[in-house]
C-alpha cells in the first residue's frame, strides 16, 4: 500500500490541476443548447462554437496582429538588449554600473504605475492604435531582463578569450560581432522565449493602447468577445481554446527553454 | 591605451576606445528615458492637478489627491485589496511550490509529466486562465455550483461576495504561477551538493531537521528569487480581476491596477488615477527593496 501511496498522490495533482482545462474543453464541445453539466463529457460531435468564435471574434486578424507585434518587440529586445549589456558586461566602470543599476532596477518598476502618463503621451505622438508604439513600448519594458541576463551570461565567458582576439588585431566591436554573440545563443533562446511570451499574452498595455479592432491583438479581442456574449460561455470557451493552441504548442516543443532561464535565476540569484 | 598621439585625430581608434563601446547602451537607455523616466515625471506632474484625461484644461489642486487616497473607503479596500493579492499569493505559491518541488524531485517518466501539468497554466494568457475560471465559479451553471445541486445543496454566488472573490482570484492566480516557484525550488534542490545532504545524514540529520538546517538554509537564493518575482507579480494582479469580476461586486475586488483603468477610462479621474499609480510605484519598490534584502541576508554560502 505505501509504494502506491507516492504514485498514486501524484496522479491526484495532475488530474487538479487539469480539472480547470477540462471543463472548458467540455464547455468548447458542447452546443450551447446542451444544459447538461459542465463535467459531463459530450457523446456527439459538436464543432459550431469554433466556427462562431474565429469567425466573430475575427481571431485570424487578432493571432496576425500578435505575431506581428510579437516579432518585432522579441528582434528589438533581443538585439538591444545584447548590444547593451557588451559595454556593461566587460567595462564595469563606475558609470557603467551606475546604467545597469538603473536598467535592472526597472525590473521591479511596474509598468502599470505610470500608465496614465504614459497613456497621455503616446496620444501626444500620435501612437494609438499603431504597432510601432505597442512595440516599443512592449521593448522598453522587456529590455531590463533581457539586459540583465545578458551581461550575467557575458560576464560568464572568460575574458581571456577577448584579449587573445585584441592582440590579433580585432577591433572590440568585431570581438563582440564574431566571438561573444555566437556564444549568447543558449539565454538567447531562453530570452527570445520569456519575452515572447509576456508579450504574446500582454493584456494591460493591449488594452489601453489598441482600441480598434483592427490592430487588436487576441487577449483584448477575447475581453471584448467575453463582454459581447456574456451568455454564450460556449463560444468564448471555443474562443479562449483556440487562442491557446499557439503558446502550447511552443511550450511542448520548446519546454527546457521555458524551465532553464527561470531555473538559471533561481540558482544564482 | 594608445591614443592619438600622432598627428591628426585616428577616428578609428576613438571608435574603438572602451569608452565609445558605451555607445552600445544609448539605445536601450534611451528607450528608458523616453517611456520611463519621463513619464514618471509627467505622472508625478498630474498627480497634483484635476487633470480628467482629455482635455487641456485642468487646475493645480496640490496634496488633494493624495489626501482623497486616505478618505476614500472605496481605495482603502482596493490597497487592502492589492496587498492581499500580492502577499497571499507569495505566500500560497512558495509553500505549494516548495511542496511540489520536493514531492516531484526525481527523474522519473511520471514526475515529469506532472511537473510539465503544474507548470503549463503559466504560459496561458492570464485573461484566459480568468475565464476559465469563471466557468467554474459562475452561479448559474458554473462547474462548482454543478457539484453543490449535486449533492443537494444551495448554489452559491461565489463572485458575488467581494472578500470571497478576492480570495479565490488570489488561488486563481495561486493556481496559475505557482509553478514558477516550483521550477525555482526545482532548481535550487538540484543545486544543493549530494556531499552536504550525505554529510548531514551521517550526522544523524533526518526528515523535519535535515529540512529545517540544512535543506532549507542551502535554498534560500531559490526563496530570494521566488518570494520577490511573486510579490511584484501579485501586487499588479490585473488580468485576472478584468476578466473574473471587473472589480466588482460594487468596487470590492479592485486592486491598484484595475482601480486606475476605471478611474481613468470610467470616471475620467486621471489626476487621480495618477496619485493612485504613484503610491503603488512606491508600495511595490518599497516591498520588493526590502524582502529582497531581508532574504539575502539569510542566503549562506556554499
Amino acid at each position: 500500500m505505501r509504494k502506491l501511496a507516492a504514485p498514486a498522490a501524484g496522479i491526484a495533482i495532475g488530474l487538479v490541476h487539469l480539472i480547470p482545462f477540462f471543463i472548458m474543453l467540455n464547455l468548447a464541445l458542447k452546443a450551447p443548447t446542451d444544459i447538461s453539466s459542465k463535467w459531463v463529457t459530450p457523446h456527439y460531435v459538436y464543432l459550431d462554437n469554433f466556427v462562431n468564435a474565429w469567425s466573430q471574434a475575427h481571431l485570424d486578424r487578432a493571432l496576425s496582429n500578435n505575431i506581428i507585434i510579437t516579432a518585432t518587440s522579441v528582434t528589438f529586445v533581443i538585439v538591444l538588449g545584447s548590444l547593451a549589456a557588451y559595454p556593461l558586461a566587460r567595462y564595469p566602470t563606475r558609470w557603467n554600473n551606475f546604467v545597469y543599476y538603473l536598467s535592472i532596477s526597472m525590473l521591479i518598476v511596474p509598468a502599470l504605475t505610470i500608465l496614465v502618463p504614459l497613456y497621455k503621451f503616446i496620444v501626444d505622438l500620435g501612437g494609438i492604435n499603431t504597432y510601432w508604439a505597442i512595440s516599443l513600448i512592449q521593448v522598453t519594458f522587456s529590455l531590463p531582463l533581457s539586459i540583465f541576463m545578458f551581461t550575467g551570461f557575458i560576464k560568464t565567458i572568460p575574458r581571456e578569450l577577448d584579449e587573445a582576439a585584441l592582440i590579433d588585431g580585432c577591433s572590440r566591436y568585431a570581438i563582440f560581432f564574431n566571438i561573444i554573440l555566437p556564444l549568447l545563443k543558449p539565454v538567447t533562446a531562453t530570452l527570445i522565449i520569456l519575452t515572447g511570451l509576456a508579450v504574446w499574452n500582454d493584456f494591460q498595455f493591449s488594452l489601453f493602447f489598441l482600441q480598434r479592432r483592427t490592430v487588436q491583438t487576441v487577449p483584448v479581442i477575447l475581453s471584448q468577445f467575453f463582454s459581447q456574449f456574456q451568455n454564450n460561455v460556449a463560444w468564448v470557451a471555443a474562443g479562449c481554446l483556440i487562442s491557446m493552441i499557439p503558446m502550447t504548442c511552443v511550450y511542448l516543443f520548446l519546454q527546457k527553454y521555458f524551465v532553464s532561464g527561470l531555473a538559471e535565476g533561481a540558482v544564482k540569484g | 591605451m594608445g591614443g592619438p598621439t600622432k598627428k591628426g585625430i585616428n577616428t578609428r581608434k576613438i571608435l574603438a576606445s572602451p569608452a565609445m563601446l558605451n555607445l552600445m547602451y544609448v539605445p536601450a537607455l534611451t528607450l528608458f528615458v523616453v517611456f520611463i523616466f519621463y513619464p514618471i515625471t509627467q505622472g508625478f506632474k498630474w498627480s497634483f492637478t484635476n487633470w480628467n484625461g482629455y482635455s487641456s484644461k485642468y487646475s493645480w489642486v496640490g496634496w488633494e489627491q493624495y489626501v482623497r487616497m486616505f478618505s476614500d473607503p472605496k481605495t482603502l479596500r482596493t490597497i487592502i485589496n492589492t496587498f492581499v493579492y500580492g502577499l497571499g499569493s507569495t505566500l500560497f505559491q512558495n509553500i505549494l511550490g516548495l511542496a511540489y518541488a520536493l514531492f516531484l524531485n526525481g527523474a522519473s517518466r511520471g514526475k515529469s509529466i506532472v511537473r510539465t501539468i503544474v507548470y503549463f497554466p503559466v504560459i496561458i494568457s492570464p485573461l484566459i486562465m480568468g475565464y476559465i475560471w469563471y466557468f467554474l465559479f459562475q452561479y448559474d451553471g458554473g462547474a462548482i455550483n454543478d457539484i453543490f445541486i449535486f449533492l443537494r445543496q444551495e448554489p452559491l454566488d461565489w463572485l458575488g461576495n467581494g472578500p470571497r472573490a478576492v480570495w479565490l482570484m488570489t488561488l486563481v492566480n495561486t493556481y496559475q504561477f505557482m509553478g514558477v516557484a516550483m521550477i525555482a525550488y526545482l532548481a535550487g534542490l538540484q543545486a544543493i551538493p549530494k556531499e552536504c545532504l550525505e554529510a548531514a545524514a551521517i550526522d544523524g540529520a533526518a526528515g523535519i531537521s535535515l529540512f529545517r538546517y540544512v535543506t532549507l538554509p542551502l535554498l534560500m537564493p531559490a526563496v530570494t528569487f521566488s518570494m520577490v518575482i511573486n510579490i511584484i507579480g501579485g501586487l499588479k494582479l490585473f488580468d485576472v480581476i478584468m476578466a473574473m469580476t471587473l472589480g466588482g461586486p460594487a468596487y470590492a475586488s479592485h486592486s491598484l491596477s484595475t482601480m486606475m483603468y476605471d478611474l481613468y477610462f470610467a470616471r475620467q479621474d486621471a489626476g487621480y488615477a495618477a496619485a493612485l499609480g504613484n503610491l503603488m510605484f512606491l508600495v511595490i519598490a518599497v516591498i520588493g527593496i526590502s524582502t529582497l534584502i531581508y532574504l539575502r541576508r539569510k542566503e549562506v554560502e556554499l
